[in-house]
């Protein structure tokens, strides 16, 4: 074993076990995090009450897949690092000799390994609402993706929590100069939300909005894996380059303001 | 090489001036006022590995700063600092594998689980195999009196204080750090802990040869384990030497307790020396250091003397009056600039 897999084996066991002591906050977590669940409620309904873009089947099978890639995608680092700096607890990491970026990231895979049981109870519990998700309607066949659609939607999950945790980490590196930095990721959130594909599918957005919306990284973090998923066509090659080339350009932007913020959060005294 | 050089370092924060209440607040959301604040101000000085010293000033000294800015958390304004060679705000893995900075007010074990996990990932995080771990926490442990099945498989928040620094303690030196600042690391302890923690610090220090920085309020600490003290007041250095002559320089006095076979009269006592205390049969004087001898003899052969010892002020007095010296100095010296 190397020195890195011992660290990370260290990090993910000392995460997990603090997420087990945290397991009803983190039921609470996943409850509420099943807006696409509400969402495929409203639009199912919508689409079964006449002519519309997609079957009820469609939309039951999208926003299932949109709440499976939500849970695997979910980011709250923000939260954790505006805590640690404004508690100064930020203080005993930076003496490490290990950036503390590893620490909360492995952390985010512990709390997803330990939300597991409960999105598998609510995910079986939404088949069984509604079963025209994987039996189909009229319109589409039964929900059975194969094997390259199922890896393509795990990378392009792993892939889409990447791009989310370093756009989050990068906007958290501004607690060292603001202190409620989680009040202004709200406006990105904003923007996740109605442009990822999480209220909406893509298809059902006017042309031009679509168009324009595929030019930025959010829909390749909800709407692409979805699609994956449901074994649907997506534009596979530009969604990795967009999803590949945002986490590049934004790791490299992090690495600036963490060193700027480093230097700044001393001169306010660590 | 030194364990730790610093050279005219100096360190200045950039504050916020807000009037209180709500029409300052107002006014500070238009036009915000900042002042510049001298923390640290050119201070020099350098540790030789396996040298204690203690580190002694008021509260908003500058001491905090000084540690901080020698464990690479803050960047100085001006001056330079070198620590086992790495200049710290670098944050080299090389040094930061070399220190350790407790704080008394500050703790790196995590709260809600037991400290051994922490720890386990100390072990990790700096690559100690898991046989040799074991074999330093259990020496660490021992040392401090602390139990491998009881105190370290509690989550860290059902200590009581003095456990919960003991483990701070074993994590923080896992790693066999050469240098040790210590901040506070007795705050709030009772007796027992402070001189077991006191006792380790000594221990680890001639098992290691590590150097060590100590702060402190409670002047036992520093008098139990440091022979140099460093004193700051007011971001500047005011002494940097031997305790022993830092009461000799600034309590040019020393004290001469006496018991005496019949009840003590201060206004003959008074010819020896200043009367600080005269009880029953026992009275505290206090002497020119130079008078001591004479003194000494002339009650020796006057009085019945029972009993008589001569000893410094306690150093907490010593620094007190440092502090007031260095008050007086730099109110003369405002004087004279206005």
């Amino acid at each position: 074993m190397t020195a890195w897999t011992r660290r990370l084996r260290a990090f993910f066991g000392i995460e997990y076990a603090l997420m087990l002591t945290y397991r009803a906050e983190i039921l609470l977590w996943a409850v509420a995090t099943c807006l696409p669940l509400i969402m495929l409620g409203v639009w199912s309904q919508a689409a079964e009450s006449g002519d519309f873009v997609r079957s009820p089947a469609w939309m039951a099978r999208y926003f299932i897949a949109v709440f499976l890639v939500r849970q695997v995608t979910i980011v709250w680092v923000i939260h954790h690092f505006e805590f640690l700096v404004v508690s100064g607890r930020l203080s005993p990491q930076l003496l490490l000799p290990v950036d503390p970026v590893w620490r909360y990231a492995v952390a985010h895979l512990a709390e997803q390994a330990c939300r597991l049981p409960i999105v598998v109870v609510m995910l079986i519990g939404c088949l069984l609402l509604f079963p025209t998700a994987w039996r189909g309607d009229a319109a589409v066949g039964p929900w059975a993706p194969g094997l390259g659609a199922v890896a393509g939607g795990v990378l392009a999950c792993m892939a889409a929590f990447t791009l989310r945790f370093v756009l989050q980490y990068t906007f958290a590196l501004l607690a060292f100069w603001v202190e409620r930095v989680a009040a202004v990721h709200e406006l990105v959130y904003l923007l996740i939300l109605f442009a990822s594909g999480m209220v909406a599918p893509l298809e059902v957005f006017p042309a031009a909005a679509r168009d324009a919306v595929l030019w930025t990284p959010f829909p390749w973090l909800v709407w692409f894996p979805a699609k994956l998923l449901m074994g649907e066509s997506a534009p596979v090659l530009r969604g990795f380059v967009t999803l590949g080339g945002w986490i590049l350009v934004l790791a490299v932007i992090n690495r600036v303001v963490w060193r700027c913020g480093l230097k700044h959060h001393s001169a306010m005294g660590a | 090489m030194r364990a730790v050089v610093v050279e005219k370092l100096s360190k200045t924060y950039r504050v916020a001036d807000k009037t209180p209440g709500l029409r300052g607040a107002v006014r500070h959301l238009v036009r915000r006022r900042h002042r510049v604040v001298p923390a640290v101000r050119e201070i020099s000085f350098s540790i030789e590995p396996g040298e204690v010293v203690g580190f002694l000033g008021a509260n908003g000294a500058g001491k905090t700063t000084v540690m901080k800015m020698l464990t690479g958390l803050v960047h100085p304004t001006s001056g330079t600092v070198r620590v086992v060679g790495h200049e710290p705000r670098r944050r080299r893995a090389a040094l930061l594998r070399q220190i350790t900075l407790v704080m008394g007010n500050k703790q790196q074990l995590v709260w809600d689980l037991p400290a051994g996990d922490t720890l386990r990932l100390n072990a990790a995080i700096y690559g100690i195999p898991d046989a040799e771990a074991r074999r330093r926490t259990d020496a660490l442990c021992g040392a401090l009196g602390l139990g491998r099945d009881q105190e370290l498989t509690q989550p860290v928040r059902k200590l009581s204080l003095g456990q919960r620094m003991k483990c701070e303690l074993v994590a923080a030196l896992l790693h066999h750090p050469k240098v040790l600042f210590l901040d506070e690391p007795t705050l709030g302890l009772d007796v027992n802990a402070q001189t077991a923690v006191r006792d380790f610090v000594r221990r680890y220090n001639a098992e290691h040869g590590a150097s060590v920085l100590l702060t402190s309020h409670y002047m036992a600490d520093i008098t139990a384990l440091c022979d140099r003290v460093i004193v700051i007041h007011r971001g500047r250095l005011h002494f940097d030497g031997r305790l022993d002559e830092l009461a000799a320089r600034f309590a040019p006095e020393r004290q001469v307790r006496v018991e005496l076979a019949d009840p003590a009269d201060a206004g003959v006592l008074s010819a020896y020396g200043a009367v600080e205390k005269v009880e029953g049969r026992a009275a505290t004087l206090r002497v020119a250091r130079d008078d001591v001898p004479g003194a000494v003899n002339r009650l020796l052969s006057r009085h019945r003397v029972v009993d008589l010892t001569v000893a410094d002020a306690p150093i907490d007095e010593v620094v007190e009056k440092l502090f007031a010296d260095a008050d007086a100095d730099a109110s003369a010296d405002a004087e004279r600039t206005a």
